[in-house]
């Protein structure tokens, strides 16, 4: 919402400053966005005489003029062709930024003679793209005059940022009301406009609506201006649409745009030669067109609401006009249509269409319902004065929608609701200048402008709005406890013990979109059609990501592109299952390709099945999981190379995590060169740690006797697990066995094909005696046995 | 010159003579060995008359000490330098780089919340978390935006497929679901912050279509407006690490708070990047306000009984304002170099203690 300094004081009687309005207007909630001030920002700009235009001795093109700016003489080296002796100019001094080029103008030498200033054309003025010659400007301009003032640009344009709920101030008035209330000024008296009628409106009004699209045009009216003269309108009212940024087009329109503007009332202008038969409202019918005055022809559709005569479809109503029958040069009768929109509607046909308009703006925020027939009236009188012509009566079909309504004000809710105390005089004064009215008891009603306004809460905005946010004192907020407990939830503190772990293992956090392209999401077991976004940001961000792991893999490819081909990422954030909220769970997923930065000490890392898994194991003891119970399986799902993946499970159906290095097809799909080391934990899945009744760890019970460790070798068959050779030994004595290690893995040379050897190292603790021989000879023949009978290993 | 004199100046000779620890070796058994002929010059003592032995034996005695210590101190001077010879071998190239970590980083993203949360935590706010798939009740509806209302365009909503029943789910497009969520959930009093991702169909420097928010929700009998300025002028404080900040008010409009209020924060965008706290400029970072007495209504309170208050702000934009990343496209792009000069330390878990950055 635009508007001029000059425009605000045809309501508001102050003598504020633009800086002290400005400010004013974002403290009771009109935020400015903008102020536009030529003449500040023009203010060194000026007129200056033209004394003398010599050639310049060293240039052919070049003139050497002498500037009388009204103080003093200056020299100037200009290059204008136009440039000559007694021609009045626009001067900049040296050290002034000139508006076309952003550049400060410095004091300069030119081929040898000095230049202390510049004569301006106007693409240097920010004016237009012409630059063929400086402006020269009529000889009756004053010298020294600021080059503004010439221009008529003395008006600051105030440019506001609406929030939608006060359709009242995309007027000038409603502003200016609000200013007023902040005691800026005062506000204007409007006395009523008396239209007296001089003969028959002849147009006949409608409203074709059913009981269910009623409400979509309650009440229009109109009336007949005849014999009216169109033409340009004059000049105050074009400077006045031309500040704003609207385009002059001819005394009916620019009556229509100013109430539009000054009163938030749209109206529209009827050449009445070019109806035929009742004008009425009415949906469209599907399929009907219009030739709307933008020159585009819009398809509508029936849930918009139009009107239309007997021809046809003549507007859009509250959206735009039609061009068939618009007011010209040589219209002579007319009839001014002034109606109520409703703003559902208004706003979604404009939507549908793309079609922003000054009406739209106003309509589709609510404009004022009481005001239907005054401002007919207050145009009406203004085309009289500009346009001649006599007045119909007024034609009204159906009645404005109800906006009467009280509302309880109590003052001690300001307090209570915003901690600051005003009183219930004070108050009311405030409601009364926003056009409130104190009713019977402690009620206000609502003046017809303000369909925001609903509940007490509404009013103590509108006081704390206008007396000042920041008269609202900062109050402590009281603590519940002086040390805070704790607060994150068990999953919470996952989550950050997650992120902080694989960070700690070298890997960076990424934040990749929840969506991923539907092939990719494929490629992780696809989702349903239920999780397709309708309407992607693009078409390859279609798919609610299945997995963490294609974000990743597409920012690793990324990454390669820039010739980082050695990282880690990791992301922990949701991937989804199903369409219903909550579908959703937690993964803590990471990748890492290549061998780590390339160095002289060889590879920092692996980028292996083991290397993924240490990744998933980390995390879990990071989340206060030790993996008891937990099993380990090779059926990773199918983005994972099948012979190199894992999945870890509590249970038969509760998995953990995946891990493994990933199907050379998913890489190929990501244009990456593998191996890639990955892994997916599902934290909602992990077991929670048991809730004890003390922090104590359990005793510490450490044996005095010595350890023994003994190593074994089995050549078993090569499919069999390690983790089985593992569980065989320990499972010989669970006491006496404190740990079993796998430290080699051979195949080849010495052992025979299909087979392989697997060295363990047995830890012997015992408790209460120092172990002999025999012992330990005892407990090495159980392992071997017991491996034996588990894999059917043979010592080797 | 004796016999004995001369046999110790030989011994000696010899033993300072040995080049290295075998050639001492063979000296010491040659000399000290059971043959040696020290040794055996010892052994001479047993056959004499007592006078000569207490005459010989101190003589004998001494020169077989001298030797002892000869030859101990030629073994440690051997061995010193074959040990130096042994490290002078061993020496490397020290300038070569030192063995590669790979350096993790955490997400300027993540580091902000961890921040925003010791602050909040530590006035009694706990954590809230909510689906990323909402419904449209509890996106909208719930929170007084009712169908057909302007502030739903303002949204540029995320829609998922329609389901056959002709409803269709969206992505949430603030946290404020949660709010809902919680307050149906739970009795007040309330105080929670819910961190979490967002979404809207904007895409340009300073949009994405995804990003985060953090807003904070207090419901209790008495809490007004006062405490929410009180609160974030302290969160604001503590968060940007500065003594001081100055905050603008100014009032505005959300559907589902009244009053409600954009809050500037004072800063200087004079040099091309955002100093806060000083300055002429006023920058826009969060929306906030009483929440409405429909939604504590709809979402199963007795507004005549309770109040309180509701604000939002990217988190995003809160890290790229404390730490000076321009663009916010970057924040999802994961781009290493990026994440190595925004991101952050394992270790740098912020506290309060500590302070919320290094």
């Amino acid at each position: 919402m635009k508007f001029s300094l000059s425009w605000l004081a045809d309501h508001l009687d102050t003598t504020a400053t633009v800086d002290k309005i400005a400010e004013t207007l974002t403290q009771i909630g009109l935020e400015v966005e903008a102020i536009e001030d030529k003449a500040k920002e023009l203010a060194a700009f000026t007129v200056a005489y033209v004394v003398s235009a010599e050639k310049h001795p060293n240039a052919d093109k070049l003139r050497v003029c002498i500037v009388d700016t009204g103080k003093e003489k200056i020299q100037v080296v200009c290059g204008a062709p136009n440039a000559r002796a007694g021609m009045k100019g626009v001067f900049a001094h040296s050290g002034t930024t000139i508006p076309g080029t952003g550049l400060e103008l410095k004091k300069s030498t030119i081929r040898g003679i000095e230049s202390n200033g510049m004569l301006c054309s106007e693409r240097e003025m920010g004016l237009s793209q012409e630059h063929d010659g400086i402006i020269a400007l009529p000889d009756d301009a004053p010298i020294g005059t600021p080059f503004a003032a010439i221009l008529g640009l003395t008006d600051p344009v105030f440019e506001i940022k609406l929030t939608p709920n006060r359709p009242d101030c995309t007027g000038v008035r409603g502003i200016a009301r609000d200013l007023a209330a902040a005691n800026l000024g005062r506000l204007k008296p409007e006395p009523p406009v008396k239209v007296v009628p001089r003969f028959n409106n002849k147009v006949a009004i409608g409203l074709r609506f059913d009981a269910a699209s009623e409400t979509a045009c309650p009440v229009f009216a109109g009336r007949m201006v005849r014999g009216v003269k169109n033409g340009p309108s004059p000049a105050w009212l074009q400077q006045r649409l031309k500040a704003v940024g609207l385009r002059p087009i001819s005394a009916l329109v620019d009556i229509t745009n100013l109430l539009s503007l000054d009163r938030a009332r749209p109206l529209h202008v009827y050449d009445a030669d070019k109806l035929t038969g009742e004008i009425h409202a009415r949906l469209a019918r599907p399929g009907e067109k219009l030739a709307a005055l933008d020159g585009k022809i819009y398809e509508l559709d029936d849930q918009m609401c139009v009107i239309a005569d007997d021809s046809g479809v003549l507007g859009l109503g509250g959206v735009m006009g039609g061009e068939t029958t618009g007011v010209g040069e040589t219209t002579t009768d007319v009839f001014i249509e002034s109606a109520y929109f409703d703003a559902v509607r208004t706003a979604r046909t404009g939507r549908e269409l793309a079609i922003v308009s000054d009406a739209r703006y106003r309509f589709e925020r609510g404009v004022d319902p009481e005001f239907v027939v005054p401002g007919l009236d207050l145009a009406t009188k203004l085309v009289m004065e500009l346009c001649g012509g006599e007045p119909s009566d007024i034609t009204i079909a159906g009645r404005a929608p109800e906006s009467k309504r009280d509302i309880t004000f109590d003052a001690t809710l300001v307090e209570k609701l915003c901690g600051v105390k005003i009183h219930q005089r004070e108050a009311l004064v405030i409601l009364e200048r926003l056009g409130f009215r104190a009713v019977a008891g402690a009620r206000v009603s609502v003046p017809s402008w303000r369909p925001d306004i609903h509940g007490p809460a509404d009013l103590v905005e509108e006081v704390v709005r206008i007396a000042g946010f920041d008269k609202i004192p900062s109050t402590p907020l009281p603590r519940p406890s002086i040390i805070q407990p704790a607060v994150l939830t068990p999953m919470q503190k996952r989550v950050r013990a997650a992120k902080r772990t694989l960070a700690a293992r070298g890997l960076s956090e990424a934040m990749t979109w929840s969506f991923v392209s539907r092939a990719q999401a494929d490629l992780f077991g696809g989702v349903p059609d239920a999780l397709i976004v309708a309407n992607p940001i693009s078409a390859d961000l279609d798919a609610m990501r299945p997995s963490v792991l294609p974000g990743l893999l597409a920012a690793a490819q990324r990454n390669a592109a820039r010739g980082i081909k050695d990282l880690g990422l990791f992301e922990v954030g949701p991937q989804f299952f199903g369409p219903e909220p909550g579908e959703q769970l937690t993964a803590a997923s990471g990748m890492r390709i290549g061998n780590g930065p390339r160095n002289w000490a060889k590879q920092s890392w692996s980028a292996d099945v083991f290397q993924a898994k240490a990744d998933v194991l980390a995390i879990l003891e990071a989340c206060g999981f030790a993996g008891d119970g937990a099993q380990v399986a090779a059926d990773a799902p199918a983005w994972y190379h099948p012979g190199r993946s894992g999945a870890l499970r509590l249970g038969p159906k509760n998995v953990l995590a995946f891990f493994g290095e990933l199907h050379p097809r998913v890489l190929q799909a990501f244009d990456l060169t593998g191996p890639v080391a990955a892994f997916e934990v599902m934290l909602e899945t992990l077991p929670s740690p048991k809730a004890k009744p003390s922090k104590a760890r359990p005793k510490l019970e450490l044996s005095e006797f010595q350890a023994v460790e003994r190593d074994f070798a089995f050549v078993v068959d090569a499919k069999v697990a390690a983790a089985d050779i593992v569980k065989a030994a320990i499972a010989v004595d669970r006491v006496l066995v404190e740990s079993v290690n796998v430290f080699d893995v051979y195949e080849g040379q010495g052992v025979d094909p299909g087979s392989k050897s697997l060295a363990i190292t047995v830890r012997l603790q015992p408790r209460d005696r120092t172990l002999a021989e025999a012992d330990i000879e005892a407990v090495s023949s159980k392992i071997v046995g017991a491996v034996a009978k588990a894999t059917g290993g043979k010592l080797r | 010159m004796s016999e004995l004199e001369s046999l110790e100046r030989e011994a000696l000779a010899r033993i300072a003579a040995a080049g290295d620890e075998a050639a001492l070796e063979a000296s010491r058994v040659d000399l000290l060995g059971k043959k040696g002929s020290i040794s055996e010059a010892l052994k001479t003592l047993g056959a004499m008359s007592p006078d000569d032995r207490k005459l010989k034996g101190p003589i004998i005695n001494g020169m077989r000490d001298r030797v002892a210590a000869a030859l101990g101190q030629r073994k440690a001077s051997l061995g010193d330098a074959a040990l130096e010879a042994k490290l002078q071998a061993e020496r490397v190239d020290v300038t070569l780089p030192a063995r590669p970590e790979m350096l993790g980083r955490i997400h300027p993203v993540t580091q902000i919340l961890d921040e925003a949360t010791a602050i909040f935590a530590d006035m009694g706010f706990a954590i809230a978390e909510g689906p990323d798939i909402e419904t449209d009740d509890f996106n909208f509806t719930k929170l007084n935006i009712p169908p057909e209302h302007p502030a739903r365009q303002m949204h540029d909503t995320f829609y998922l497929k329609a389901k056959p029943d002709g409803t269709r789910h969206l992505l949430r497009t603030h946290t404020s679901p949660v709010q809902a969520r919680t307050m149906l959930a739970q009795k007040p009093p309330i105080r929670i912050i819910v961190p979490g991702r967002v979404y809207r169909l904007d895409s340009d420097q300073t949009h994405t279509p995804m990003f985060h928010q953090i807003e904070g929700l207090v419901i209790d009998e008495s809490s007004h407006m006062g405490h929410l300025k009180w609160i974030l002028e302290e969160f604001c404080r503590a968060l940007f690490e500065v003594p001081k900040v100055e905050m603008r008010f100014r009032p505005s409009y959300f559907p589902f708070t009244e009053p409600s209020a954009e809050v500037d924060i004072r800063c200087d965008r004079s040099g091309g990047e955002v100093k806060l706290g000083q300055g002429n400029d006023w920058l826009e970072i969060l929306g906030c306000g009483m929440v409405h007495p429909k939604v504590i209504e709809m979402c199963g309170h007795d507004p005549a009984k309770y109040q309180g208050f509701a604000w939002g702000m990217g988190l995003d934009r809160l890290a790229m304002l404390k730490y000076g990343a321009p663009d916010l496209r970057a924040f999802f792009d994961a781009d290493l170099r990026w994440l190595k000069h925004y991101g952050f330390s394992a270790l740098d878990v912020p506290s309060l203690a500590g302070g919320l950055s290094r």
